[in-house]
């Protein structure tokens, strides 16, 4: 197997629905797949560790930050892992994206690759949701210095080291922006590299609202 | 209205709030924090016992201050120290959040391990 050193890492919560195929997907392809269940009610838990994945609980619900700081904390203590991607559990990202940004860190020595939706023109987003992501995306670049075409993405890798330095507060979702500010304070190379997010109608009915975009102001700003 | 009415008043409640917005970004416990909390209980006690016995106080500061009646300030008091409250209790709750979050990961953690030990 290529990817034997990596850990894909996959928040889970309330997606018993999808989360099987998802796993499915990614088992065989990586060397460990780790999804954290952020205290779903639905069996989540079960459906992904009958998928394949090891599974940790949350005893009750913290929130997608909370979860994947859990989910590197584990990996962490895996010491055949030099890689953790970062993969959402509601089928919007492609196997073959992270794949591709595995091999860029790889071939280039990068420590962290962003997925952004923003580079190609595959992704069709709405236009209001544009209008929300380009906003977090500025707000992200002005509080962390860097120059990110999309910050809301949750497809990343991120080489060992570099995942040593995340330490994430925000439970809720402004820790898109943390982590981005925390893996920039490393200091290590990182690049962007163009993805395609699948927007289902399942992806899309829990997806990014406006409301859900003053919530991430507020969590930034009264931190 | 002129705004230097009522001047002592104003500085005194805007300085009230002043506070409690300071104490609301502000992360809370420490032995310092809470002597000052309970410097403030026993000010409080003294306060109270005073104006229970001699209700004419309240009237007579109020005057002091620049309110026209006891019962204003009052008022007034008691809307800033609702704030006051409201910013305590805030940063106990974030808090009391941050040790909710380190116990549940240390439980998924260690249930990890013990499955891993357990399956080696």
């Amino acid at each position: 197997m290529a990817n034997e050193d990596v850990a894909v890492l996959v928040p889970v919560y309330n997606e018993a629905r999808v989360v099987a195929d998802v796993v499915a997907e990614l088992v065989g392809r990586f060397g460990h797949v780790v999804c954290v269940d952020d205290g779903s009610t639905d069996g989540s838990d079960a459906a992904a560790r009958a998928a394949g994945a090891t599974v940790l609980r949350h005893a009750t619900n913290l929130g997608q930050g909370a979860a994947l700081q859990t989910a590197i904390e584990h990996a962490l203590t895996l010491p055949d892992v030099s890689y953790l991607v970062t993969f959402d559990a509601d089928g919007q990202h492609q196997v073959s994206d992270a794949e591709e940004m595995l091999e860029l860190a790889r071939r280039e020595d990068l420590a962290i690759v962003f997925g952004s939706r923003f580079l190609d023109e595959r992704t069709q987003a709405g236009l209001l949701k544009k209008l929300v992501l380009k906003t977090a995306v500025w707000v992200t670049n002005q509080s962390t210095g860097m120059r990110l075409t999309d910050a809301h993405n949750g497809l990343r890798v991120i080489r060992r080291d570099a995942a040593a330095g995340v330490h994430l507060t925000q439970n809720r979702m402004a820790h898109a922006s943390e982590i981005v500010l925390q893996l920039g304070r490393t200091g290590l190379p990182w690049r962007e590299h163009p993805v395609h997010l699948l927007y289902t109608d399942y992806s899309k009915s829990k997806g990014q609202s406006l409301l859900n975009a003053v919530n991430i102001l507020f969590e930034l700003t009264f931190r | 209205m002129d705004p230097t009415e009522q001047l002592v008043i104003k500085v005194l409640l805007l300085v009230g709030v002043g506070v409690a917005t300071v104490l609301l970004t502000r992360s809370s416990a420490g032995a310092r924090h809470q002597a000052i909390r309970r410097a403030g209980l026993v000010l409080f006690v003294i306060v109270t016992v005073a104006i229970i016995i001699q209700p004419s106080l309240v009237s007579g500061i109020a005057r002091a201050v620049g309110v026209g009646r006891g019962t204003d300030l009052l008022l007034y008091v008691l809307a800033v120290a609702f704030v006051w409250f409201l910013a305590a209790y805030y940063g106990r709750m974030r808090a009391m959040n941050r040790q909710i979050t380190a116990l549940t990961r240390a439980l998924a953690l260690t249930q990890a391990q013990l499955r891993r030990e357990d399956s080696a």
